[in-house]
């Protein structure tokens, strides 16, 4: 079954920080629960957005590359 | 060891002890308030040493770490009102830096190449779409990352606090060891 998203975040064209740091920001104004996708073209952001999800608490729930197109859904974790 | 705290006699086998050692642990580590601090000393005033201290900064906060950046010595351009002409690179005495078509280190000195180099590096970085520095810091105070500027340092430039960009905080070694000592990740940039 896909994975519906509650919001996306379009970070296509940024580089390391700023894919993480919107990232951060946008999970931020969801629900625990909620999924947010991530569109990103960064190639560092294979290694960078699993280990931001892992540190926040947060669940990368899948991720592919699709057409040079990075795309994450990471569900909001419960607050701490 | 009394007879009956042994694992033994509780029925714990020594693997059950050994998984519920690590779980503490980890149980440990989470509630542990250093690993979500994060303290950067940024020392260094041209361009290329801008970039890392405000990128880790940036990152670390919006991994929910306090963050605190103490800017010493050439540091301070950083958080300088004109940090965006203070902020270069150079050349000279750095054989690392590419340059469009090869040329002795000697030939780095002759008047221009400098500002040519500052030119040429943040041309790249924008048409690569990495943030500018102006950016990284509007990021960094949004995200509360804590600026802090060195009082003596301030003094030997003969800075004053004005001359500053708004929300940089002052301080001196004790302050920033003070927030270090209670963070795991401590940086000297």
């Amino acid at each position: 079954m896909p994975i519906t998203e509650d919001k996306v975040l379009d970070a296509r064209g940024l580089l390391c920080p700023m894919p993480v740091v919107k990232a951060g920001k946008e999970i931020a104004t969801l629900e625990p629960g909620q999924v947010l996708k991530i569109l990103a073209t960064d190639r560092g952001s294979v290694a960078d957005v699993p280990a931001w999800a892992e540190d926040t608490g947060n669940e990368l729930l899948e991720w592919h590359e699709e057409d040079g197109v990075f795309v994450y859904y990471v569900r909001r974790g419960e607050e701490e | 060891m009394s007879e009956t705290g042994t694992i033994e006699t509780v029925g714990l086998t020594e693997e059950a002890v050994r998984r519920i050692v690590r779980e503490e642990l980890e149980r440990a580590q989470t509630r542990d308030p250093a690993t979500r601090k994060a303290t950067i000393i940024a020392s260094k005033g041209t361009l290329d040493f801008a970039y890392p201290p405000l990128i880790l900064a940036t990152t670390a906060a919006a991994t929910g770490m306090e963050t605190h950046v103490f800017f010493t010595f050439y540091g301070l351009n950083i958080v300088h009102r004109d940090f965006e002409s203070k902020l270069k690179v150079s050349p000279v005495g750095n054989p690392a830096m590419p340059t469009p078509v090869p040329m002795p280190n000697l030939v780095t000195v002759i008047p221009g190449m400098g500002p040519l180099a500052t030119v040429m590096m943040k041309s790249k970085f924008d048409r690569k779409h990495v943030a500018t520095i102006a950016e990284l810091l509007a990021t960094a105070r949004e995200l509360g990352v804590r600026l802090v500027a060195c009082q003596m340092t301030m003094e030997v430039f003969g800075y004053e606090p004005d001359d500053l960009i708004e929300g940089v905080e002052l301080g001196g070694a004790a302050a920033f060891l003070s927030e270090a000592r209670r963070a795991h990740l401590t940086l000297f940039i």
